[in-house]
């Protein structure tokens, strides 16, 4: 194997934490405030502060390493975020801003604050959103190069099915990831009425999920006929994403075992994911940048892959602890310990 | 306005925005908790649950600003990339380890935050609880000394040849430890420790002078201003090695901070001041040798000055004023520091006498003014250059249309969240009163 691979190869598994992390963050965010706001029931309040307080911010590192990261291995990337990238990179900035801030505001502050709330639910629904559309920037066909400069086609994007299937696809996952881990959760916490809440949630969610994906590979295919081919050639992926998303509602269904459900959505997403990933190279930005003309010199892809085994020495265990003491301590869960 | 749009302008302005909103909180986010652990450490010691509790609601304000960091810091991540391009392009090539490694101290750091704020009562061993900063307090430390190390690469960049375009020879080691980073990461650490400190201090000094009687407020008073003497003394030491760095590396930048013009021996050091047309400068106090003396230990010394550079490699004069904050700012926050602990010893009657309680209020506000003042000092010193003697700031801007609608955004953007979480600490420094929080638990 080659820097690049075992580049891009990394940074898309955090980029996948990412994912995973966030959409229960910010799903939980969001039914935080729609349940505040309907004025539900305090004790699914609590559960998910409970849930939600020690880690959130260790959800944004993943993000941050992200894109350090690929600054980092793969430089050339940098001139495309300065140039297309400014304006759709800056509405996700300011909403990441919003969405770790009034979280704060309102949990740490002396009491809570219903429009604090608003702001960190609604703001959290948008930030995967609005990665979508840089993701469907990264697919090609939205730029234009003149005298020497480029442009993002602002028109062209916007009446493109393209983002909007994936953005329509961000927002409903991350409610169905966000809902299924809360209920696990809420099993594990012996929340009966919680996890009812939840498990019909799971369920009612799956169906925008299942539309929503068919509304990509519909909008891939009039994007791009060589994309779709090669999406086509890889299909026995996502037809494995697909086997774990039905195990996950059929568990769900049957209320049996929530911790497996969660892991057949993990392993929806997974492979979808690198499926996904994996149609889309060598390419960084189609067909502007391959990951092979972007990396970074040898010398330095060789110090950052030792400094991330270094990192990773770090980083397992102490997620490891983080995990035991507040996801599988079930007496934390159970809200038996402050 | 009717100047004609320059991305590159733009840039700047909204870099310097965003960094000087950021380096509040970051500076907050690396001192406090080590004065955090230096408050539950020393309850622990003495077995004296009222400093644990300030451990605990420090903690709890402490939250705050790491989130308002942590958004900002996210914020100029990314900001990097997408105004500086050309130049994370470039460089990136040779100091994208330290950037990279910074993401690994933030997870440290972020993890057991997590853990150490929900885990106060879980541990039958208090020290465990403590235990648990110790990766918070190295984690937010190495974190601030990584990305210092880039800011230091940029003012002496090293470890790669350039041919054309493109770097070559690339060490990555040896752009991270240029000659830079001691006096740098040393003189930017200390100063997040000595401002937590004060900031602190600030709080226990305005409970006092709001006629809170209470001896815990004493005690927070103590222990900040102890620390804060000792790390005011060694910024002091630091900030004279951080002039020796300068005029062995820089030298046009001290010239310029002390408008040097000419170079000669026996230099002496200009404060305040106001700089005439014809380069002549008028009502500034001046003493003798020190400028000899900061720059190369003796008063004999000779100091190379603006003369020997042409002028377009030179930057702003401005940046003097910004130099005598800094400093002005570092000799009082010694004096008070050191005014407190006599009082302490030899006057403890009149130890919280207002006029001292407000001296220690305004040394809070004033060592964040120095940590800005220092900061822009040395960024707009560096200029013309953004990697110093290779690459032009003008050159690694952003080409791309509309940065000036984004620095509109994100001035709005930070007024929205200052204001906010000056609402919030506020409501949490009212409304929470220390003698209602030591009456119910009972100490
Ligand atoms: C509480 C804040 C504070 C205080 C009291 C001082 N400084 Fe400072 N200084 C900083 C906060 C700071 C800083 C924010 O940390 C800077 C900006 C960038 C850096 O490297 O550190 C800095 C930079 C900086 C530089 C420029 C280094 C460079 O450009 O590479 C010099 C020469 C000094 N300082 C010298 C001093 C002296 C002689 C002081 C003594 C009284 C002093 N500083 C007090
Ligand atoms: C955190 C405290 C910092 C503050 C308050 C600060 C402040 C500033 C200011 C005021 C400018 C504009 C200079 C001018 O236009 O004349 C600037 C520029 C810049 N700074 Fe810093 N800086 C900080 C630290 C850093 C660090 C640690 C880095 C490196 C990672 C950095 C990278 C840059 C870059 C790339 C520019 C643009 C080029 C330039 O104008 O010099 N800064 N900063
Ligand atoms: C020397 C100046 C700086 C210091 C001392 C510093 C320190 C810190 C600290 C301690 C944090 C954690 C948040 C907190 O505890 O408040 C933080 C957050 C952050 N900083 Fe800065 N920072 C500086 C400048 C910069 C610059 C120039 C960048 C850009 C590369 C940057 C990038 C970040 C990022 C991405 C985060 C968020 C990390 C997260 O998600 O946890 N910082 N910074």
């Amino acid at each position: 194997m080659n820097y690049e691979i075992i580049g891009i190869g990394i940074l898309w598994l955090f980029l996948y934490g990412y994912l995973l992390a966030a959409s229960v963050d910010f799903g939980a965010g969001f039914f935080h405030f729609y349940n505040k706001a309907t004025k539900k029931s305090a004790e699914i309040d609590q559960l998910i502060q409970r849930y939600l307080s020690p880690v959130w911010e260790v959800t944004n590192v993943f993000l941050v390493f992200f894109f350090i990261g690929l600054v980092g291995f793969f430089p050339a990337t940098a001139y495309y975020f300065g140039t297309v990238l400014l304006i759709p990179v800056s509405i996700t900035i300011v909403l990441l801003a919003v969405r770790g801030s009034y979280y704060a505001f309102n949990t740490y502050g002396s009491k809570e604050n219903l429009l604090y709330s608003f702001f960190y639910g609604t703001a959290g629904l948008f930030i995967p959103a609005s990665l979508m559309v840089i993701l469907a920037i990264s697919e090609g066909g939205f730029l234009q190069f003149s005298n020497g400069t480029i442009e993002l086609l602002y028109h062209d994007l916007l009446t493109s099915w393209l983002p909007w299937s994936l953005v329509s696809l961000a927002m409903v996952s991350v409610l169905f990831i966000s809902s299924s881990f809360l209920a696990f959760y809420s099993w594990k916490a012996a929340e009966e009425k919680a996890y009812r809440l939840f498990r019909k949630y799971t369920l009612f969610l799956a169906f925008p999920v299942m539309l929503a994906s068919l509304f990509v590979v519909f909008a891939i295919s009039r994007h791009s006929s060589l994309r779709f081919q090669i999406l086509e050639d890889l299909s026995w992926i996502f037809m494995f994403s697909f086997f774990f998303f039905c195990g996950a509602v059929f568990l769900t269904w049957k209320r049996r075992k929530p911790g497996l459900a969660f892991v057949c959505v993990m392993t929806q997403y997974f492979t979808a994911w690198f499926g996904y990933g994996a149609s889309h190279l060598p390419y960084l930005l189609y067909p502007h940048l391959t990951i092979y003309d972007g990396v970074v010199n040898d010398s330095m892809a060789f110090a950052l892959l030792l400094a991330f085994a270094g990192g990773m020495v770090l980083l397992i265990p102490s997620l490891l602890l983080l995990m035991r003491l507040f996801l599988f301590d079930t007496e934390y869960v159970q809200g038996k310990k402050q | 306005m009717f100047i004609e749009y320059d991305p590159a302008v733009y840039s700047r302005i909204l870099t310097a925005l965003t960094l000087s909103f950021h380096i509040l909180f970051a500076t907050i986010g690396v001192g406090v908790p080590l004065m955090i652990a230096l408050a539950e450490w020393t309850g622990i010691r003495k077995n004296d649950p009222h400093y644990i509790l300030l451990a605990r609601r420090w903690a709890r304000g402490f939250v705050v600003t790491v989130a308002v960091g942590v958004v900002t810091g996210t914020a100029i991540g990314l900001q990097l990339s997408l105004l500086w391009p050309d130049f994370m392009q470039l460089a990136g090539q040779a100091i994208s380890l330290p950037l990279f490694m910074e993401t690994f101290a933030f997870f440290v750091e972020a993890i057991f935050l997590g853990i150490y704020l929900y885990t106060w009562d879980r541990f039958t061993n208090p020290v465990k609880h403590l235990l648990l900063l110790m990766p918070v307090v190295i984690g937010a430390a190495s974190s601030a000394f990584f990305i210092t190390t880039v800011n230091a690469f940029m003012n002496a960049p090293q470890g790669f040849e350039i041919i054309g375009n493109t770097l070559v020879d690339i060490s990555p080691l040896t752009a991270m430890f240029n000659p830079a980073v001691p006096t740098k990461t040393a003189h930017v650490l200390i100063t997040c420790y000595l401002a937590s400190a004060l900031i602190l201090a600030m709080i226990g000094a305005l409970r006092i002078i709001r006629g809170e009687t209470h001896v815990y407020h004493k005690k927070a008073l103590h222990l900040t201003m102890t620390a804060a003497f000792v790390f005011s003394i060694s910024t002091v030491l630091i900030g004279d090695l951080s002039g020796k760095y300068l005029a062995h590396y820089q030298p046009e930048k001290l010239a310029a901070a002390e408008w040097h013009f000419e170079s000669t021996a026996h230099a002496p050091l200009l404060l305040g001041g106001v700089l005439l047309e014809n380069g002549e400068v008028r009502y500034a106090l001046e003493l003798p040798y020190a400028l000899s003396i900061l720059a190369h230990g003796r008063p004999d010394a000779h100091v190379t000055g603006l003369d020997r550079f042409p002028e377009e490699d030179i930057a702003p004069l401005w940046i003097h004023y910004l130099f005598d904050v800094m400093v002005g700012s570092g000799v009082y926050l010694l004096f008070i520091s050191a005014l407190y602990l006599l009082y302490f010893w030899k006057f403890p009657g009149k130890l919280y006498h207002r006029a001292l309680m407000k001296g220690i209020i305004i040394s809070g506000p004033l060592a964040m003014l120095a940590v800005e003042a220092g900061w822009i000092f040395t960024e707009v010193g560096r200029q013309p250059w953004i990697l110093y003697q290779v690459m032009r700031t003008t050159e690694g801007a952003t080409t791309a249309y509309h940065v000036d609608a984004v620095l509109y955004l994100f001035t709005g953007l930070y007024a929205v969240l200052g204001a906010t979480a000056g609402i919030v600490l506020w409501r949490m420094f009212t409304h929470n009163p220390v003698d209602r929080e030591i009456f119910k638990r009972g100490l």
